[in-house]
């Protein structure tokens, strides 16, 4: 098992490295000095010199971008070119809020979408499963930033019940979350549907109902429970989904998170913003992957038999 | 049902291809004496802050967002089968290199590195189908490869090879046509995502730009007015809901009937 987190976490530079040098070359390739795109047009002469000291912008390319890795890692993503803030702050204060809005739309999505793909499952061919396809296809063909507005236009300009858009407590957080959540939870029914119709076919299955255990039985104990191994997977790498869908909901419902500060960077063509919302969003990402993997392999004894094999 | 999807779609198409002759208000056109009206006989969509016909707007939208989205699908498809044939030709390390490529791009967020592709290229329609393809060939490319594995040594393929055909010939005259069918059922599966995608991009302003109606763009720009005129807002977003909807359906169908090693 420890050798599996060692090696998941060596694969990982690789990763970063990637990463790293695709937004390197975009700085590279944007127009101008690539020290004023990186700290900004308005940032003092001697900040800029000190970059270009850092940057070894008088040295080859390798030379550059180990500069580029060492202000990285330090944190240092350079300054808005319109706030003139430090990007790598203001990226650490909005980070929280993201992080509130994901687990929000994740706490409506999970178990509600487990629990519409296992009625779904179970009812397999009756009116009540047709009828949770059908709104799983419909959840998965609405754009979120077209529901968030019709949600915002029920639920406060005409009910006036929720604040329309803001940061703070859970009032402003019900909107977005379940915006966000709609299309996660239309995935999530369906892949769990399908995967608990394959259990509900397993020999195991026969032979739990075989030797007479109540239905209610084989199907929370014995199939239910087993389905939710590989939905833990589903769930943890739907995060990308999040991450999309944060851009497009926090936009909408003025939510000071990571997504909107990526949008309005992208509006002002504030190119130190964008990299950095980049750049932290596919640490994310990759942070959250190798997480679930870990706990694959703690949930499934399966896999634990022969941990570090793939 | 089905039947019913496909001429709804084909509807929605044909009305946007055919939109200049069916609409009867220039798409562009500012109307200062009929801002911001809802829905009525002379314009059944309403209007919006500068008076011009939504219905128009969203029929000459629909040809950008459907153009845009097929596009980006063939544009997918076409990399998606030539990665996925060499691939799984090849086998050994170039696969598993492959692979590996395939499945992180698969997993990433494909809004964010759009987003990335948006800094060195100009907002536009060909930057939103080079974003979408940037992440879609990567579903294309793993079914065709987990396809060719299957077939790899099958006794036509060996037959081929044993008449002494070239690697090149087995690839695209053997392999490549016995891949169609399963990549049209995943473009079918794929479309409707497509659609949202390009409407995501469209409503973060880097799609078609001003005053070029989209879909997308159409919701981003008057969600100001999501109080006083709903209507311009509701119906370009119900036109993306819909067509995004109709080509769920048609994949699904086509999944279920012809391509159930699919998942997703």
């Amino acid at each position: 098992m420890r050798l599996y987190i060692i090696k998941r976490l060596v694969l990982l530079i690789p990763l970063l490295l990637g990463i790293t040098t695709i937004t390197f070359t975009l700085t590279k390739a944007l127009p101008g000095d690539p020290a004023l795109s990186l700290v900004g047009e308005r940032a003092r002469p001697e900040v800029i010199e000190n970059i270009r000291r850092e940057l070894n912008l008088d040295r080859n390319v390798g030379a550059q971008y180990i500069g580029y890795l060492k202000l990285l890692f330090r944190g240092d993503f350079g300054r808005s070119y319109y706030t003139n803030r430090k990007v790598g702050e203001d990226l650490l204060a909005k980070f929280p809020n993201t992080l509130v809005l994901a687990v929000g739309a994740m706490l409506i999505a999970v178990p509600a979408g487990i629990l519409l793909g296992f009625i779904s499952a179970v009812k397999r061919g009756t009116a009540v499963d047709r009828a949770i396809s059908s709104v799983s296809v419909i959840g998965l063909s609405l754009p979120v930033f077209w529901s968030g507005l019709l949600l915002m236009l029920l639920f406060s300009l005409k009910l006036r019940l929720l604040p329309p858009s803001g940061t703070g407590d859970v009032r402003f957080l019900v909107m977005p979350a379940l915006t966000l959540s709609l299309p996660a939870l239309a995935t999530l029914t369906r892949i769990s549907r399908t995967s608990l119709i394959d259990l509900f076919g397993m020999p195991y299955v026969r032979t739990a109902r075989a030797k007479g255990l109540p239905e209610h039985r084989v199907r929370f104990v014995h199939v239910f429970k087993n389905a939710l191994i590989p939905l833990v997977t589903v769930v943890g790498l739907d995060f990308g989904s999040y991450l999309n869908g944060a851009v497009l909901t926090e936009t909408i419902f003025g939510w000071d998170g990571i997504g909107r500060f990526a949008m309005e960077g992208i509006i002002k063509r504030d190119y130190p913003v964008i990299l950095g919302c980049i750049i932290i969003g596919t640490c994310v990402y990759v942070a959250i992957n190798l997480l679930v993997d870990i706990l694959y392999h703690y949930l499934d004894p399966r896999v634990r038999l022969h941990g570090g094999n793939d | 049902m089905i039947k019913l999807i496909v001429s709804a779609l084909l509807l929605i198409a044909l009305a946007s291809v055919f939109a200049p002759l069916i609409t009867p208000y220039d798409p562009d056109e500012v109307n200062l004496d009929a801002l911001r009206q809802p829905p009525s006989l002379g314009h059944p969509l309403g209007t919006d802050n500068k008076g011009r016909d939504i219905l128009s707007r969203v029929l000459y939208g629909g040809r950008i967002s459907l153009s845009v989205a097929l596009l980006a699908a063939l544009l997918s498809m076409g990399i998606g089968l030539l990665v996925g044939l060499l691939s799984g030709y090849a086998g050994g390390k170039v696969d598993i290199a492959v692979m590996l490529v395939v499945d992180l791009v698969l997993a990433f967020p494909s809004l964010l590195l759009a987003i990335g592709i948006s800094v060195i290229l100009p907002p536009g329609i060909y930057t939103v189908m080079i974003a979408i393809a940037a992440v879609g060939w990567a579903s294309f490319a793993r079914l065709v490869r987990g396809y060719v594995l299957s077939v790899r040594e099958a006794p036509f393929i060996e037959a081929a090879r044993a008449i002494g055909c070239s690697t090149g010939r087995v690839l695209f005259v053997h392999l490549l046509p016995q891949c169609i069918p399963l990549v049209i059922v995943m473009m079918g599966l794929k479309l409707g995502g497509y659609i949202i995608t390009e409407a995501s991009l469209g409503f973060l302003g880097l799609g078609a730009q001003p005053p070029t109606p989209s879909w997308g763009s159409m919701v981003s720009a008057n969600r100001v007015f999501i109080v006083s005129a709903p209507w311009m807002i509701i119906f370009p977003g119900l036109a993306i809901a819909l067509t995004s909807l109709c080509f769920n359906m048609v994949g699904d169908f086509l999944r279920d009937r012809y391509g159930t090693e699919i998942k997703g």
